[in-house]
């Protein structure tokens, strides 16, 4: 399909709206942005409540602070305080993989904890169960740390987590600490990022001093490890010669996360949900956090060179190269092979935070077009760039969710770069603690579309036919009832891994069965065409 | 080990659960909304449950599983969720036009204390329910019970909200087949049939989470009992209600607003229990039971008698929900087998009575457990190993560390098909799970048999 034959999205943008009542469809045009030719003063409203009825992708602070960021953690025992279903719904259900040292290392992951409340602590309150809650862990498991999340009645009838942590703190002498992530909190996900990355690093980031062996040493924040990912990028760092000190918060360990404050640089994958914890870090410690992207294998290849000239060392950057030219020549034959089959078919890609931006590299890598993008939970800096965020409104919503006042650490804060040599990366185009968004880098008459509804979502599969729809597992049914495939790009339909070069592969090669695969030519029986003509016949 | 913490010392607890063995009502809510022909099922609460629902069911069904959300804010947990209710039911009627809107509450709309009957009033005299249009909605906080409450209520307010009659009797029953999957209700609905019955099934999921790929995508596809259907439940003869937990409710509500008399049934798994419905069946029927009937039934005991060596003694744990595991124990007695350990996470002491009566004298060994969770379950296996599992799909973490073969049933079931397509229920279903249950028993035994003792017949 050549350039011309996409239609205007503005025109598609109107059909979207159309069916909303005047009041919704004013606020949903807000988040529905068509790409301009010059993208500069592109805008789109995001964070902000999602309509009541309208059917959203979106999930709770609980989900963005347990499930995401904490989730993937294999030795902090994390108990759900709260009534049955929201501990049960978030047992292993992301599929965060996770390799523990030994084989009697400690791992909860495949464990739900929770206080499982009843009316009873409803009506009278529930922070004694919670602290025999504590306690019976404590028991069972010795672990070094234990976290303990609230969900929506535990705010609403005052229970004190923070409290009880503190006591049971003192009282285990362990390092039991609370997350105010109710549901209610916010209007997505992306609050309880926030409130996870501020007592993430209250609690725990720092507590380790101890020196860290090795050159280059970084984290890696906002790396989840869906599907392996995370294994792949440990070998990419490896073999480079960085030393990964942890990741927040895939395959992660509590153990690492304490010394994570001894690196030199933090690297940031999912902007949305961790930014604030480079950010404070930066502001506490002294540490520059770069935006980088390793789902693509270009984007992979740029951003290891970017990290290398941070450092400046030619040993580094030769050793980069050499990983670089030692990955490419598989990743080109497998594009080469491919490219044939995919070239110039369509995408549409509605996922969380990053991943919408982020996947955008690997399909343009196979000579497909993405005609429509957008985030869940996503702000106005992932879609526009940090340089938004001065002029950003706060609203009711937002205001709620703790912002941490950090200062500087007097005796462990230590500036990692000069302002010469930051003027000097400058130069070279690499801007320190900045992120450009996903606008910039999608092209002209395509949509960026905010927290996408289902009936949007089918609007732009009537309308574009694409080949490929990315979302997740909610959308996933509905998506190919149409006949279209859909690709989960939270979970990736328990494939993978698809970061670094080696995961860009598995990506073509998924892409390219999903689309190709037969039975999507087989959807019709052999006689519906005939019996379509028999009966159009019929009828007139 | 995937279970490397979980000890064989049992500890009780008193406040931690791990492992839970249940879920929260609401999600039981939306499986029971989901049975109602052109229902749309609204979670009056936070965006996450509805997104923890939705993701939940879609794993289990593979299918699309619509429903929508209040999502409460902090100003809605603050001040109501009147306006955040009343706006939804306006956009949801304007955008998606569902027939019929049934919500249930959670944890967070039950503990500020709204008071959704007031609300649905309020949107009738707002105008914002079309002519014609019903809002039905069912009381579901999540700290009472467990998602198979959750279902109980809300077929219970189908009972009494979406019900009519006209005060004659017609030439019908009513069969509440409780929560199994729909190719249980479809295989519910073919017997009744053989039986010469008419019947309105309620709820009835079949050809809603199990539709056609056809190429277009249906926001309702054709399955779900009627509205018109509904309206007939109270001139029916009786009603069939297949389990205590999950459609006792309903059927007892039904009775007392349109005095139909009623039966309460275990669910009709194994061989007993589809006799007993069978039975109870009869007396509606002008017909003798049919020999389609006696044949299904001939087959079920005939593989029986075949492969009972295969069977007898064998030592079963299964966890799962109380309708269930009640059925299913009696079906495991009946084919000699031993349900040692059986567990629900749901509460009921009716549970534990009624599994005295099927194991009490069968399996005296046997311990049973209601509100209990998987991990105790687990530390159960490793005082006394087993040589079967039978549990959703969590029960996979224990079958491989312990090495137990293992048969999925139950809910959820995420990383298998076929549950919702072949029935366990009735004569057939009874030979779809023996088959099941045999293979991984044989199986297992084929792979530690020693070479020369390999054997090509069995």
């Amino acid at each position: 399909m050549g350039k011309t034959s996409l239609p205007d999205a503005a025109k598609i943008k109107d059909e979207l709206l159309k069916v909303y009542p005047t009041k919704v469809k004013r606020k949903r045009s807000k988040h529905i942005t068509v790409i301009s030719p010059e993208k500069e003063g592109d805008s789109i409203q995001a964070n902000v409540r999602t309509v009541p009825g309208i059917i959203t992708q979106r999930g709770c602070c609980y989900a963005g602070c347990r499930g995401v960021v904490l989730g993937p953690t294999r030795d902090i025992v994390q108990i759900i305080h709260g009534p049955v279903g929201c501990a049960y719904y978030s047992w292993l259900t992301r599929r965060n993989q996770t390799r523990p040292k030994s084989a009697d290392a400690p791992n909860y992951m495949t464990y739900c904890f929770t206080t499982d409340m009843q009316e009873e602590q409803i009506i009278f309150g529930g922070e004694k169960k919670l602290k025999q809650a504590i306690q019976e862990a404590y028991d069972l498991l010795h672990p070094k740390a234990i976290g303990i999340f609230a969900t929506c009645p535990v705010g609403l009838i005052g229970d004190d987590v923070h409290q009880v942590s503190r006591e049971m703190s003192r009282e285990l002498g362990i390092n039991v600490f609370g997350f105010s992530c109710e549901g209610y909190k916010g209007v997505s996900q992306s609050a309880g990022h926030h409130i996870a990355n501020n007592q993430l690093f209250k609690h725990v980031v720092g507590l380790d001093d101890e020196p860290i062996a090795g050159k280059y040493k970084i984290n890696l924040l906002g790396e989840y490890n869906i599907g392996g990912d995370a294994f792949l990028l440990e070998e990419m760092f490896a073999e480079c010669g960085f030393t990964l000190v942890s990741t927040f918060s895939g395959n992660s360990s509590y153990d690492d996360f304490c010394k994570s404050h001894n690196v030199d640089l933090n690297l940031v994958m999912c902007h949305r949900s961790i930014n604030y914890m480079a950010e404070m870090m930066q502001a506490k410690f002294g540490i520059p956090w770069l935006k980088i992207n390793f789902i693509g294998a270009q984007a992979t290849a740029d951003s290891l060179r970017i990290i290398a000239r941070y450092f400046g060392d030619s040993e580094l950057i030769d050793a980069v190269e050499k990983y670089i030219a030692q990955e490419m020549p598989e990743v080109e034959k497998a594009q080469a092979e491919l490219r044939p089959r995919l070239e110039g078919k369509l995408a549409l890609l509605f996922v969380g935070g990053s991943r919408a931006h982020h996947y955008q590299e690997l399909f343009k890598e196979i000579g497909m077009k993405v005609v429509g993008a957008g985030y869940e939970f996503a702000h106005r800096d992932d879609y526009e760039g940090r340089k938004v965020l001065d002029g950003l409104e706060v609203d009711a919503d937002s205001r709620n969710i703790e912002e941490l006042k950090v200062e500087k650490d007097n005796t462990r804060y230590q500036a990692r770069l000069s302002a010469e040599k930051k003027h000097e990366l400058e130069k070279q185009g690499i801007t320190l603690n900045h992120y450009e968004g996903m606008i910039p880098s999608m092209e002209k008459n395509t949509l960026s579309i905010d927290d996408i509804s289902q009936f949007e979502q089918e609007k732009l599969l009537e309308l574009y036919k694409p080949a490929i729809f990315c979302a997740g597992i909610k959308e996933k049914y509905g998506v190919q009832k149409n006949g279209i495939p859909c690709k989960q790009l939270h979970s990736y339909d328990y494939g993978g891994p698809y970061a670094g070069f080696r995961g860009a592969i598995n990506f073509y090669r998924e892409i390219d069965r999903i689309i190709n695969t037969r039975i999507w030519k087989l959807i019709d029986a052999p006689w519906k065409e005939e019996e379509q003509i028999r009966a159009d016949f019929a009828a007139s | 080990m995937l279970l490397r913490h979980t000890p064989k010392e049992i500890n009780p607890r008193k406040a931690l659960t791990i492992n839970p063995a249940k879920t929260c009502q609401p999600i039981g809510a939306i499986y029971a909304s989901l049975g109602i022909h052109k229902c749309l099922p609204h979670s009056h609460g936070a965006q996450g449950c509805c997104a923890y629902h939705r993701s939940t069911l879609t794993r289990h069904y593979k299918e699309p599983i619509m429903a929508a959300t209040s999502s409460f804010t902090e100003g809605a947990s603050v001040f109501g969720g009147q306006a955040n209710l009343l706006q939804a039911l306006d956009n949801i009627f304007t955008i998606y036009n569902p027939d019929i809107v049934a919500i249930h509450t959670t944890c967070l709309s039950e503990t500020i204390g709204d008071d959704v009957p007031q609300i649905i009033s309020k949107a009738h005299e707002d105008g914002k329910i079309p002519e014609g249009k019903v809002v039905i909605s069912a009381s579901t906080p999540s700290y009472v019970g467990s998602h198979i409450t959750g279902f109980s209520n809300m077929v219970k307010s189908m009972a009494l909200q979406l019900s009519g009659g006209e005060g004659r009797k017609n030439d019908q029953i009513n069969i509440i087949p409780g929560w199994v999957e729909p190719a249980d209700m479809r295989e519910l609905k073919r017997l009744c049939q053989e039986m010469g019955l008419n019947t309105i099934m309620f709820p009835d999921t079949s050809g809603v989470v199990d539709s056609p790929q056809t190429g277009k995508f249906q926001m309702y596809p054709q399955g779900g009992v009627g509205l018109h259907e509904m309206r007939r439940i109270g001139d029916s003869e009786a009603t069939i209600a297949l389990g205590k937990f999950t459609s006792q409710a309903a059927a007892e509500a039904l009775d007392a607003k349109y005095k139909v008399p009623c039966q309460i049934l275990d669910l009709p798994i194994g061989l007993k229990a589809t006799d007993r419905f069978i039975n109870a069946l009869r007396p509606y029927s002008r017909l003798k039971v049919p020999e389609s009937i006696n044949y299904e039934r001939g087959r079920l005991v005939d593989m029986i008698t075949d492969m009972q060596q295969y069977l007898a003694g064998k030592r079963v744990a299964l966890f799962g929900d109380p309708d269930q595991l009640i059925s299913l124990s009696e079906f495991l007695v009946d084919l000699d087998m031993r349900p040692v350990y059986v567990l629900t996470g749901t509460r009921g002491k009716k549970f534990l009575r009624r599994m005295q009566e099927i194991l009490g004298q069968a399996v005296p060994e046997a311990k049973v457990q209601h509100a209990g969770d998987i991990f105790l379950l687990h530390q159960w296996i490793k005082n006394e190993p087993v040589d079967l599992l039978l549990g959703n799909s969590y029960g996979k973490y224990i079958a491989r560390d312990e090495d137990i073969p293992f048969v999925r049933y139950g809910f959820p079931i995420t990383d298998r098909v076929g549950h919702t397509y072949f029935p366990s229920v009735g004569y057939q279903g009874g030979m779809q799970l023996l088959e099941r249950i045999l293979g991984v028993l044989l199986d297992r035994k084929d792979r530690d048999t020693p070479e020369e003792s390999f054997e090509l017949v069995m």
